[in-house]
């Protein structure tokens, strides 16, 4: 997968645990909870929607990696690049 | 083996099933009772819809709103705000002797309300609001401390305090003359901050939605299957035991069955646990009218009422307490063509030890006694929409009994409340009304968090 597909990928997560938000106006580059206003509960969701999808482990320690989209990408390429987009 | 056995088929035993089975787990929801739904079922009697004790959805947020425990219950569930049909009330009252205050789910309504009545109170009212903390900040090592206690910190009149707990404790306090102050912060959040709306057909669309959700995504629902005991050794949890003998085994156990009902499950039931049961039941009186509320001047959706100045919370001593109660008309929310029957629901304490004592026919006559003592008490406070009754139903203590196995009818359950859900088995824990939540949303809430918690982030 390519840095594109990990966003599009996290894009498509969110829009699945926020359905009524507005997520064309994600800036890359802000905290999520700033912007969406997530919860600890969401980003455990965001992690397990990782494990359910592409069985990608997240150890809680790198949770604060997820903090925006940017560095949430980031952090996932190396460990997504060789999967395959589902 | 199952990775989770949820006990009972009520709002929040499905939405921890439905979080389990989204994230993958061989998930079985076991309920007793023919159907599910628990202490927000439903019925059809004589060619009418009822919920059992529906008045309203509390922790009302419009559409868009991203905090709080309905958009948290959405996000968590995968449902859409539109989903859940919610339309607002029109507006409430709370009526006392000497005062009445109407309040909508706009708090400056009751803002303005109480600088009008109690115009004295009107900035201990505004301290008092700014200190209550946000759900995320609850003080869990003060949790059980006395509301009444910390009220009185900030309002100095005896009517307004009565007068705001009134509602409060009615919609969901579970220990007698006070409230937990975790409880009071929860409640006064739900009810006057957030607010009231409904389903245009009641409790049932939401039930089915749940139960559709969680059956799509593979979980287990079995009915008529009601739980004997909790097996366990050495600390743990096995399995459980149904009704009929069999055995299924699971990683984890969550019970809604409530605290004292699931310690007798687990045969840990002492003299100590049954001292924590709940000890306030409650009367319903349902009267369906042949026209709706509005057509007779009846334009409140809900009705908290005393007829003495100092409101009473605790078991009565006779068999209805008809001193206070709680009116709800259904149909009197923002609906665009209400399908219900036009009703007033009468809701009151009542004491399940004298209504258990009665004999089956005793039993009966003292059902179409109270109902007139409640429908006279109703239509008093109301205008009288009797001469518009069509038909009636009514629960006592004993029939949440029969039909959900909570101890004493206690719809609150026990006065102690478990926030965490923890038991003294490792892998038991306790979700909905014992663990602290209350109301349709609450108990969602309560769901979901068990399942977090004890379950997801375990493994």
């Amino acid at each position: 997968m390519t840095k594109d597909d990990i966003k599009e990928t996290i894009l498509d997560i969110l829009s699945d645990i926020a359905p009524d938000d507005d997520l064309s106006t994600l800036k890359d580059e802000i905290a999520f909870r700033e912007q969406l206003q997530l919860d600890s509960m969401d980003f455990l969701d965001i992690v397990m929607e990782l494990r359910k999808r592409y069985r990608v482990q997240i150890p809680e320690e790198d949770y604060p990696h997820l903090r925006s989209m940017q560095s949430t990408v980031d952090y996932l390429e190396p460990r997504m690049r060789d999967l395959q987009k589902v | 083996m199952y990775d989770a056995i949820i006990i009972g088929a009520g709002l929040s035993g499905l939405a921890a099933g439905i979080r389990l089975a989204h994230y993958e787990k061989r998930v079985c929801v076991l309920e007793r009772h023919t159907t599910i739904g628990g202490l927000n079922s439903f019925y059809r009697l004589r060619g009418r819809n009822y919920d059992v004790g529906l008045h309203a959805v509390t922790n009302y947020t419009p559409k868009g709103t991203k905090r709080g425990p309905l958009a948290r219950v959405l996000r968590q569930l995968r449902f859409s705000w539109d989903e859940f049909g919610l339309k607002q009330q029109n507006g409430s009252s709370i009526i006392f002797p000497s005062a009445r205050l109407e309040f909508t789910n706009d708090l400056e309504v009751l803002r303005a309300e109480i600088a009008r009545v109690f115009p004295s109170e009107r900035d201990n009212f505004e301290r008092m609001l700014a200190a209550i903390p946000d759900y995320e900040a609850l003080p869990l090592d003060r949790a059980d401390d006395s509301a009444r206690a910390w009220v009185r910190e900030f309002l100095r009149e005896p009517l307004l305090v009565e007068m705001l707990f009134c509602p409060l404790m009615y919609y969901g306090s579970a220990r007698e003359d006070d409230m937990d102050l975790a409880q009071f912060f929860i409640m006064f959040r739900s009810l006057f901050c957030e607010g009231f709306a409904r389903p245009a057909e009641g409790v049932r669309p939401l039930m089915k939605l749940l139960t559709r959700r969680y059956k799509e995504l593979g979980g287990e629902l079995r009915l008529r299957a009601g739980v004997q005991r909790i097996v366990h050794d050495g600390g743990n949890a096995v399995g459980v035991e149904l009704d009929d003998g069999t055995i299924l085994e699971a990683k984890h156990v969550i019970s809604s069955a409530g605290y004292v009902e699931t310690m007798r499950l687990c045969g840990e039931a002492n003299a100590t646990t049954e001292q924590e049961a709940g000890r306030l039941g409650f009367v319903e009186a349902c009267s369906v009218l042949d026209r709706r509320p509005t057509d007779i001047g009846i334009d409140r959706t809900i009705v908290f009422f005393s007829t003495e100045d100092q409101f009473h919370w605790r078991r009565p001593d006779e068999l209805v307490d008809l001193r206070s109660g709680v009116l709800c008309m259904p149909t009197n929310f923002d609906f665009e063509s209400p399908v219900d029957d036009g009703m007033v629901r009468t809701t009151a304490l009542a004491d399940f030890d004298a209504w258990r004592a009665l004999p089956e026919p005793e039993y009966r006559a003292a059902k179409e006694a109270w109902y007139a003592k409640l429908a006279a008490t109703s239509a008093q406070i109301l205008g009288d929409f009797r001469p518009h009754v069509v038909d009636v139903d009514m629960f006592t203590p004993t029939t949440i009994v029969r039909y959900t196995g909570h101890a004493g009818g206690a719809i609150y359950g026990a006065p102690k409340k478990r926030y965490d859900g923890a038991t003294f088995l490792q892998n038991l824990y306790l979700c909905g009304t014992d663990q602290g939540y209350v109301g349709i949303v609450g108990a969602l809430v309560s769901g979901i968090a068990a399942a977090n918690h004890r379950v997801l982030q375990a493994s």
